[in-house]
């Protein structure tokens, strides 16, 4: 029943496709949850509100009838002492439904703590402003790589995730996996998510770090385990060398000129651990870019490069104006990325 | 036998208000208490209603400033992927939206309205301390004007009204942004611990004689728990925002983790204050609520000592939630569930009040005028934001809700519904009580729809929005999110909202022009105030009242009784014992002076150099002295000339 | 009393579009045209004939840069982003020379170390042109001459949020550049 209520006010309101509601579509057990308690409160707070709003028409149609009925001022004690034994009967109720909601919610916390036992992996998200560094973390450190903006998960895995920031307070939220965790510069912050449902979930940033908190947006996609192995050991690999020679040109550019200064592409000379920029060398593995700003196609692609402040304006990458036979050698190496 | 050199005060042969007949008696007490005319009188003006009157005034343009704000931001929000405003405007649009609405508005608002009326209702001629009065006025004006002019040199803060670091830090808050943020704060934290020690002395010792503890009007309750509140929350922010302005300006570590601060102190200490903040705008609104509410139904409040402890206990508990604003940031979770229980405990006096009220309204005999029409929306949207509020003491849900357009429904709801409607009831309320004239009734109707109206259009969408997973402080969102349609709702439901300001303005407006005809008590309410002309003149009381109970002008119908005994040729009030309220002393009152305004000149100048330098701190002190000096010096109590005393005034 | 409204409805509305001289301004979007502007990558010596360092590099001028505190502010992340720090660490100086101090080799005016960054200098200063953008490195350079006092104070950054290396730029002590090292082209002519 809530279920249909949600779909029927989502489907009104909202369109044919779904948003990241908490109210539909919850793709783990930590949602669930959580999901599970809004309900009972909306419905208990909504029949308060009704019932107080009942009381309050009925208490000015009895005092307006009063007024005109009975010109005689102050009241009788025995109607005060009724009137006392309805406010009691009021503030016992509210002390009954406010222990029930206290209760729910400590229930479902502790469920919650439960939930988070046993993690098969762990995986270390920085917080930039305004995208997300995800570091898949290993046994060996040959087995780690970092990746940006897109996580993958296999379902049904308990994954621990270590969140920090490089620099503001950033909030890593996915509304159908789970609630919210502050990332706060200075300490790790742990949330652990578990999700059960295959398929594409968004996430974004909810706590206002700057020009771009609006689109620091967050992909996470839950696949089966065969898929996500083989998605890690083709994420661990170096970019493939490019072949064509517009592509090499293409590599040279971006080694010689700004890119490299902040983006790294492993395999290439502009490697190493840099986390002022994501890093690129699986770029076209992703689904979007700018963090969900745009869609991962070479049009955007060569937009965002030549001009990023005219998708997402604030960023701190700069514009790259260049003649056309190096910025078309650029994108095709660009494309390589795989 | 004294010693030749101490001035023996005769006061036993000086000139008392019960020597001169009633009407020449007003004349002595015009001549007495009369400012020096033109601009240099207003500037020395220390009568608590002409300062009341400047706060309510003041803070009602930043109401509309900051209001207009609000209509630019819904603009850019109504349709998705828009330019109209871009990053940088609407960071600051947002903050000053809500930092000036916060501080500028709401709590002067009521600080301006506890100034006004609080003497007024308890009996008294002035507020205690009224060069204080005055000087926290002028601090508070200078403050609010610091931040426009900010705004319109693109400096305006722009980390949202909480402010947090690092981003307000000084790393990634470029330029004086934070500071302007930063200074604000210390500006109208002053003027509020000011206004906060004046209320509590005020309630405490001036009170009417025979208006014990328990026959105080419920909203001088109000404002004594709520000046309470201010005394013990407001300085905690204002040393968060001081560690602040150190952090940029002088490179101390206060909320630097790498050298040992720590990021979450600034949310502890200014969540520790700004929690109490909704507060102390809630409880005096409550308090002005519950004087129209206890009007119109003809009765005396329902429930007075439980009404009391209500407040007594929302103004304790206060102090223990702050903690649910910062469920998400991974504090130990134990702690958090003490917070989540404190939090949802204290909807318990809330709901106390309510349920008097709607007893009240029950047994009473119901007269529906204007006011009560706010009350009605009182009920509809508080509630609902109070409700709201429950959900998101849950520590689980709030993980989901936070953050999101739940909060900004939550506190619109809260404040739109449990702080503002109030004060439009008391402005209908009080209106001819102040100025002599009662505004008008049909444009009052459609003000009141288009703000019921929209405000549960504006903020159910947003609620709704937040459940769909929209996050706040977004300057705009994706076309893929499927937000449009609630978003363009809640732009139209915000600006039915702007519109009802907008008429309610031209309604005060407009009525100010006429001329005054209103009666002395057009509602037939009990309080004291209501026994006074319309405007009251500045000295308030002819003679001292006398009480003797909780609705004084409904159980002594006819003239009030009265205490007399106060000179007439000098500024005096009555001061009486905290409880029980009988007569104490005679105490002189100040004679209106300049030295507040220059005072708070000399304070404007050195916080805003402060911001810029640490110097201007050291070296203003001296001046500073010199003014305080200049305002504390003794001065001979000298009678005016009299308007005429005859030989008829020594008469025993 | 409407007259009263108006006036003083007229005053604010004046005051306000008065402070509109004095607007600061935000360029987080650096001006396309600048960038088009770029000269392709010749690495110039040190030594230039004729005095003048060549100011046609870039059209636009630098006076905006140093009394923003934003683009300051921009200079300091890009001066650790592009490790400015492996050479000339916070300001003291390591394998580089310190440039906090009140010695300039190469002239302590803006389009001095503009040049400096873009062309590189003798024994090991790298040439940036081509790697940071023409804005970039105008802010880079306002950030350099705030590390010896040389920026107005309500425009100089503050502390970073990491371990603190020096003071921060607001309370740095003024440094009036001395004569000493090859003194700037315009300070040649003076002698």
């Amino acid at each position: 029943m809530n279920r249909a209520a949600a779909i029927l006010a989502g489907a009104a309101l909202a369109g044919c496709s779904r948003n990241p509601s908490i109210l539909l579509d919850t793709a783990g057990p930590h949602a669930n949850e959580i999901q599970w308690l809004f309900w009972l409160f909306f419905w208990v707070c909504a029949a308060v509100w009704l019932c107080v709003i009942g009381l309050l028409g009925f208490a000015t149609w009895r005092g307006l009838r009063r007024w005109r009925d009975t010109p005689a001022p102050a009241t009788a004690p025995a109607e005060e002492r009724r009137l006392v034994a309805w406010v009691s009967t009021g503030v016992g109720l509210t002390f009954a439904i406010l222990t029930l909601f206290v209760g729910a919610s400590y229930a479902v916390d502790r469920k919650l703590i439960s939930l988070d036992s046993g993690p098969t992996m762990e995986i270390q998200i920085t917080g930039h402003q305004w995208w997300w560094e995800i570091q898949y973390l290993g046994e060996t450190p040959s087995a780690q790589f970092t990746t940006a903006n897109e996580l993958h998960v296999p379902s049904g895995s308990t994954v621990k995730l270590k969140l920090r920031s490089s620099d503001v307070i950033h909030s890593f939220w996915i509304p159908n996996v789970a609630g919210k965790r502050d990332i706060i510069p200075g300490r790790e912050n742990e949330a652990t998510i578990r999700v059960d449902r295959d398929g594409v979930w968004h996430g974004r940033c909810a706590e206002f770090c700057g020009y771009q908190h609006a689109f620091m947006g967050l992909t996470l996609i839950a696949e089966t385990p065969d898929k996500f192995e083989k998605w890690k050991a083709s994420q661990r690999l170096p970019a493939a060398a490019p072949q064509s020679d517009e592509e090499k040109r293409g590599q040279e550019i971006f080694e010689t000129g700004p890119c490299g200064a902040c983006h790294v592409i492993r395999g290439t000379s502009a490697d190493g651990h840099s986390n002022y920029a994501p890093e690129l060398t699986h770029l076209k593995s992703r689904s979007s870019i700018g963090a969900g700003a745009a869609p991962n196609v070479k049009g955007y692609l060569g937009a965002w490069i030549l001009d990023p402040h005219g998708i997402k304006p604030g960023v701190h990458m700069p514009p790259n104006l260049q003649n056309a036979d190096d910025f078309q050698a650029l994108l095709a190496y660009l494309e390589t990325l795989k | 036998m004294s010693p030749p050199d101490i001035e023996v005060v005769d006061d036993q042969h000086v000139p008392r208000d019960v020597d001169v007949p009633l009407e020449r008696l007003r004349d002595h007490l015009d001549n007495t208490w009369r400012l020096p005319p033109g601009l240099f009188g207003w500037l020395c003006s220390i009568d608590h209603k002409s300062i009341g009157r400047r706060y309510i005034v003041t803070a009602f343009i930043h109401l509309l400033l900051a209001g207009a704000l609000a209509m630019a931001l819904r603009v850019q929000l109504a349709f998705p992927e828009q330019q109209i405003l871009g990053p940088d405007q609407y960071n600051q649009f947002f903050t000053m939206h809500g930092t000036v609405m916060m501080f500028l508005f709401a709590v002067p608002m009521v600080e301006g309205v506890m100034i006004y009326l609080v003497p007024l209702m308890i009996g008294s001629r002035i507020i205690a301390f009224p060069r204080l009065n005055a000087f926290s006025y002028y601090v508070y004006l200078v403050g609010g004007l610091m931040v426009w002019a900010s705004f319109f040199l693109n400096s305006a803060p722009d980390a949202g009204w909480f402010s947090y670091p690092p981003l307000a830090g000084p790393e990634y808050g470029a330029g004086k942004r934070s500071d302007v943020f930063a200074q604000m704060i210390t500006f109208t934290e002053v003027a509020a611990l000011a206004v906060a020690v004046e209320i509590i002395v005020t309630v405490l010792k001036l009170r009417a004689p025979g208006m014990s503890l328990d026959r105080m009007p419920i909203f001088v309750w109000s404002s004594l728990v709520t000046s309470f509140i201010i005394v013990f929350s407001m300085p905690s922010v204002v040393l968060g925002s001081t560690f602040l302005l150190l952090d940029r300006l002088v490179g101390t570590h206060f909320y630097n983790p790498a050298e040992g601060g720590d990021v979450l102190l600034w949310q502890h200490l200014f969540w520790y204050f700004a929690h109490p903040e909704v507060y102390i705008i809630f409880l005096p609104s409550i308090g002005l609520a519950s004087h129209v509410v206890e009007t119109f139904s003809r009765r005396p409040m329902f429930g007075y000592p439980a009404v009391v402890l209500a407040l007594i206990s929302n103004g304790l508990l206060s102090f223990g939630l702050w903690v649910h604003h910062m469920f998400a940031t991974g504090l130990p979770r134990l702690g958090n569930s003490f917070f989540a229980a404190s939090s949802m405990t204290i909807a318990i006096p809330s709901g106390l009040v309510l349920f008097c009220w709607l007893a009240t309204i029950a047994s009473g005999r119901l007269r529906f005028k204007l006011p009560m029409l706010w009350i009605v929306s009182f009920f509809i949207l508080f509630v609902m934001g109070g409700l709201s509020g429950v959900m998101l003491a849950s520590v689980p849900l709030d993980l989901q809700l936070t953050d999101t357009y739940v909060l900004p429904s939550h506190i619109h709801f809260v404040l739109i519904g449990g702080a503002v409607a109030p004060l439009v009831a008391a402005t209908f309320f009080w209106f001819p009580k102040m100025t002599g004239r009662l505004l008008n009734v049909p444009l009052g109707l459609v003000q009141w729809m288009l703000f019921t109206i929209g405000g549960l259009s504006a903020f159910g969408s947003m609620f709704l929005l937040g459940l769909s997973g929209m996050t706040r402080r977004v300057y705009s969102y994706p076309h893929t999110m499927q937000w449009d349609t609630l978003n363009l709702i809640a732009s139209v439901g915000a600006w039915l909202l702007g519109l009802s300001f907008v008429l309610f303005t031209i309604n005060i407006l407009w009525t100010l022009s006429r001329p005054t005809k209103a009666p002395e008590n057009p509602w037939q309410a009990s309080g004291l105030e209501w026994s006074l002309p319309s405007p009251p003149p500045i000295y308030n009381f002819v003679l001292a009242p006398f009480v003797s109970s909780r609705t004084p002008l409904w159980d002594s119908p006819g003239p009030l009784p009265v205490v007399g005994g106060l000179r007439f040729d000098r500024r005096e009030v009555l001061v009486t014992t905290v409880v029980e309220a009988e007569p104490d002393m005679r105490d002189p009152v100040p004679e209106p002076t300049v030295w507040p305004f220059i005072a708070a000149m000399v304070t404007s100048v050195i916080l805003i150099a402060s911001m810029y330098a640490p110097q201007p701190v050291a070296w203003g002190a001296i001046p500073f002295a010199i003014v305080m000096v200049a305002w504390l010096y003794p001065r001979r109590m000298v009678s005016p000339p009299a308007a005429s005393v005859g030989p008829q005034a020594h008469q025993a | 009393m409407w007259w009263r409204i108006a006036t003083i409805t007229l005053l604010f509305v004046t005051a306000a579009s008065a402070l509109t001289y004095w607007r600061g301004s935000r360029d987080y979007r650096p001006s396309l045209l600048a960038e088009a502007n770029r000269s392709g990558g010749i690495t110039m010596s040190a030594v230039t004939a004729g005095g003048q360092p060549s100011q046609q590099l870039s059209p636009e001028t630098n006076s905006h840069y140093e009394v923003n505190g934003f683009d300051v502010n921009e200079g300091k992340r890009l001066y650790q982003w592009f490790n400015c720090v492996g050479c000339h660490a916070n300001g003291g100086g390591d394998i580089g020379p310190p440039l906090m101090d009140d010695k300039w080799i190469y002239g302590s005016e803006p389009r001095n170390i503009y040049q400096t960054i873009t062309e590189g200098r003798p024994n090991g200063m790298p040439s940036f042109r081509g790697k940071i953008a023409d804005a970039q490195i105008w802010q880079i350079v306002a950030y350099v001459r705030s590390m010896s006092g040389l920026v107005a104070i309500q425009a100089a950054p503050g502390r970073n949020d990491d371990i603190q290396a020096k003071p921060p730029e607001t309370m740095a002590p003024t440094q009036p550049p001395k004569k000493g090292g090859t003194p700037a082209p315009d300070e040649r002519s003076s002698q």
